[in-house]
C-alpha cells in the first residue's frame, strides 16, 4: 500500500455560500441514492396518506356536514387539501428518523470531521425529502383524482392557481421536515425519532380546518384550528383549487390564507433552521 | 517545537463526570501514540476534543500546526478520523461512500472519482466497489472507514478503537495497513483496549483512567516499571502444588505465589530460558506431571493492572469483544508454550 499519494489536495475555490450550496447537493444526492436504494420507505410513504384518502372518502364522507351540505361528494372535494397538507407535514418522520440514524451510525460524526458547509448535511437531508413529498404527493393527486376530486369545484380556477396550491404545499412540507431534523438531532434512536416526529403531529393536523369545517367547533378550538400554521396552507389550498368549504372567518389567516401560509412557512424554516444547526454544531451524541 | 498532535491541560466534564481531567499529550510528526485504557476512561472524549467535534471546558490543542479551538474548520482540512463506528453509508456502495467524503473534503468530482479508484484498489475492495456496504463483512466496512478518513492522505490521523469487534485475522490485516500508513510518514493518534494492539503499533503509549494520564513511555519502559520476568507454572496434580513450591523456591528471587484452585504457581525470576530449562529438568527428577510452564514477561496488561489495581478489559462485552479478550488470552498462551520451548 502507498499511503500517501498526493491526488486531490487541491480544493475547490470558492465563497461560503457556493460551498454550502455544493456541499448540501453532495449530501442531498447520497440521500437520494439511498432512498432508491430502500424503494419500500417511499411505498409506505404513499400508501399511508392514499389509506387516509379512501377511509375518509368513504366512512366520514356521507356524516360531515361542511357549510350547510352533507352531500358526500362536497366533503370529497373539501378533504383533498387537508389530506394533502397532513401528508406534506408527516414527512417530518422521515427526516427526524433519517437524522437520528445517521447520528446512531456515526455518520453525522464524520460529516462534522469533515471541512464541509456547517449546515449541509441537514440542508441535503431536507432537500432530499422535499423531492421525496413531491412524488408522494403527485401519486396521492392522481390517486385523489381517481376517487372523483375535481378542481374548481366550487369556485373557478386555473392551471396556475392549482400549481401554486401544490408549491404552497411543498413548501409547507420543507418547512416541517426543518422540525423533523431538530426531532432527529435531539433523541437518541431513529425508533424514538420516528415516533417523536408523528405523535404531535396528530393534535397539529386535526385541531385545524383539514377534516372538520372548523366554524362548527366550539369558540376556543376555533380559534386555536384558526391560527393553526397549518389551517393557513389548506385554506389557501381550498381557495386556490375551487374547492368547497372555504372557512369564513375574521381571523386573519383565514381572509389572507396564501399570504399566511408563506409567512408561516418561512418563519417555520428560519426558525427551526437555525435552531437545528446550531443543535448539529453541538451534536455530542 | 509542539508535535504534529499536542495537547495541553484537556478538561471535558459531563455533568459530574470528569471525562478529561487535564490531559497532556505531545505526539511527535510521523509517530503513533497509543491512547490505552478500559471503557469510559477518557480516551474516545480526547480524540472528539482533537478531532473538533468536542469543545473542550478548558485547555488548548494544536494539531498539525493548527489550533483546534481558534480555527477547526482548518484542523478539518488536514485530519482524517476513523471513529468507533465504522462510518460509512450502508446503502451506499463502497465506491460511492468515498466519492462522497471526496467531494465533501472540497474535492472536484472527477478527483474524488479516480481518488476512490485509487483507494478501493489499495484497501482489497475493489470487487466489492459496486455493493452496497450492507452487504460487506465488518472486516471490509472498517476498511472502507479507513479508507474514507485516507481521501485526501491527511498528514495526521486518529483511529479511536479501530479494531474492536473484529476477529483476529481482520485485526492482523488492519494491522499491517496501519503499520504502512505510520511508515509513509502519517503522525497517528490511535485508542485501544486491547494492550497487545499498542505494544505492536504504537511508538509511546498513555494509560489513561478517568480522564487523567496515569503513565506513558514506550512499551518497553512501562514494563520495565512494572518489573522483571516470571516463571509460571500449572501443576497436573493438586497434591504436587506443594513439592513444586519447593522446587520453585529454589530458583526464584522472590516470593512464590499459589493460586490453589488453578494450580497455578508463579515466581519471579532472573536467568532467562536457561533458567526454565533447569526448572523444568527439575519438577521432571522429581515426577511433578505439569500442564503447562513458561517464562512469562510483564505485558501491559501487568503494566496496567500494577498501575490501576484493575484491569484493563472491556467492562460491556459487546459483540465480539469477549471473543476478542479469549483470542488475547490464546496467544498469551502460545507466548508462553513457546517460551518454554
Amino acid at each position: 500500500m502507498s499511503a500517501v499519494t498526493e491526488t486531490g489536495r487541491t480544493a475547490i475555490p470558492g465563497g461560503s455560500l457556493g460551498q454550502s450550496v455544493r456541499d448540501s447537493l453532495v449530501v442531498a444526492k447520497r440521500n437520494l441514492i439511498r432512498m432508491t436504494r430502500i424503494p419500500e420507505m417511499i411505498l409506505f410513504g404513499i400508501i399511508q396518506p392514499v389509506m387516509f384518502v379512501v377511509l375518509f372518502t368513504y366512512v366520514f364522507g356521507g356524516s360531515m356536514k361542511i357549510g350547510n351540505s352533507t352531500d358526500p361528494d362536497v366533503y370529497k372535494d373539501f378533504l383533498m387539501a387537508g389530506i394533502f397538507a397532513q401528508t406534506v407535514t408527516f414527512a417530518t418522520a422521515g427526516s427526524a428518523a433519517g437524522i437520528a440514524d445517521d447520528m446512531q451510525k456515526g455518520l453525522v460524526d464524520r460529516f462534522r470531521s469533515l471541512p464541509m458547509a456547517r449546515g449541509a448535511v441537514l440542508t441535503g437531508r431536507t432537500v432530499a425529502d422535499l423531492v421525496q413529498t413531491a412524488i408522494t404527493l403527485l401519486v396521492l393527486a392522481v390517486v385523489a383524482l381517481l376517487v372523483g376530486w375535481r378542481t374548481g369545484s366550487a369556485e373557478p380556477t386555473n392551471a396556475g392557481r392549482i400549481i401554486a396550491g401544490f408549491g404552497l404545499l411543498l413548501l409547507l412540507g420543507y418547512a416541517f421536515t426543518w422540525i423533523g431534523a431538530l426531532i432527529g438531532l435531539s433523541v437518541r434512536t431513529p425508533e424514538a425519532a420516528t415516533s417523536g416526529g408523528i405523535i404531535w403531529l396528530f393534535p397539529v393536523t386535526f385541531v385545524s380546518n383539514a377534516f372538520v369545517d372548523s366554524s362548527q367547533m366550539t369558540p376556543w378550538l376555533r380559534h386555536i384550528a384558526e391560527w393553526n400554521p397549518f389551517s393557513a396552507t389548506v385554506q389557501a389550498c381550498r381557495v386556490l383549487f375551487g374547492n368547497p368549504g372555504v372557512v369564513d372567518s375574521s381571523a386573519w389567516p383565514m381572509q389572507h390564507p396564501v399570504w399566511a401560509s408563506v409567512l408561516w412557512s418561512v418563519l417555520i424554516v428560519v426558525l427551526f433552521r437555525t435552531l437545528a444547526v446550531r443543535k448539529y454544531r453541538q451534536a455530542d451524541g | 517545537m509542539p508535535g504534529a498532535i499536542y495537547a495541553e491541560g484537556l478538561v471535558k466534564t459531563f455533568g459530574d463526570v470528569r471525562a478529561l481531567d487535564g490531559v497532556d499529550l505531545d505526539v511527535p510528526e510521523g509517530t503513533v501514540l497509543g491512547l490505552l485504557g478500559p471503557n469510559g476512561a477518557g480516551k474516545t472524549t480526547a480524540v472528539r476534543c482533537l478531532t473538533t467535534l468536542l469543545r473542550p471546558d478548558s485547555g488548548r490543542a494544536v494539531v498539525a500546526g493548527i489550533d483546534v479551538l481558534k480555527n477547526p474548520n482548518e484542523v478539518r482540512r488536514s485530519i482524517g478520523l476513523s471513529g468507533q463506528f465504522a462510518a460509512v453509508d450502508e446503502y451506499l456502495t463502497g465506491r460511492e461512500n468515498l466519492h462522497m467524503v471526496g467531494q465533501l473534503y472540497q474535492m472536484r468530482a472527477k478527483q474524488a472519482k479516480a481518488r476512490a479508484v485509487e483507494l478501493l484498489e489499495q484497501f482489497n475492495l475493489t470487487e466489492a466497489a459496486d455493493r452496497t456496504t450492507k452487504t460487506y463483512s465488518g472486516g471490509m466496512r472498517r476498511r472502507l472507514d479507513l479508507a474514507a478518513a485516507l481521501v485526501v492522505s491527511p498528514p495526521v490521523m486518529f483511529m479511536d478503537e479501530p479494531t474492536t469487534g473484529l476477529d483476529p485475522r481482520n485485526r492482523q490485516q488492519l494491522w499491517e495497513v496501519i503499520k504502512q500508513l505510520v511508515s509513509g510518514g502519517t503522525t497517528l493518534l490511535l485508542t485501544t483496549q486491547y494492550l497487545e494492539e499498542a505494544d505492536h503499533l504504537a511508538h509511546d503509549i498513555c494509560v489513561v483512567d478517568h480522564g487523567k494520564v496515569i503513565a506513558r513511555g514506550t512499551s518497553d519502559q512501562l514494563k520495565a516499571q512494572t518489573g522483571g520476568e516470571r516463571v509460571e507454572v500449572v501443576v497436573h496434580e493438586r497434591e504436587h502444588i506443594a513439592t513444586a513450591t519447593e522446587v520453585l523456591r529454589g530458583f526464584g528471587k522472590g516470593e512464590t505465589t499459589v493460586e490453589e484452585h488453578t494450580r497455578r504457581l508463579t515466581v519471579p525470576v532472573t536467568g532467562g530460558a536457561k533458567l526454565l530449562a533447569e526448572v523444568i529438568r527439575e519438577l521432571d527428577t522429581r515426577g511433578i506431571e505439569i500442564d503447562d510452564i513458561g517464562l512469562r514477561r510483564p505485558t501491559l496488561d501487568d503494566v496496567f493492572l500494577s498501575l490501576t489495581g484493575h484491569v484493563a478489559e472491556a467492562k460491556d462485552t459487546e459483540n465480539g469483544e469477549g471473543a476478542a479478550t479469549e483470542d488475547q488470552a490464546a496467544k498469551g498462551r502460545k507466548r508462553k508454550k513457546e517460551a518454554a520451548k
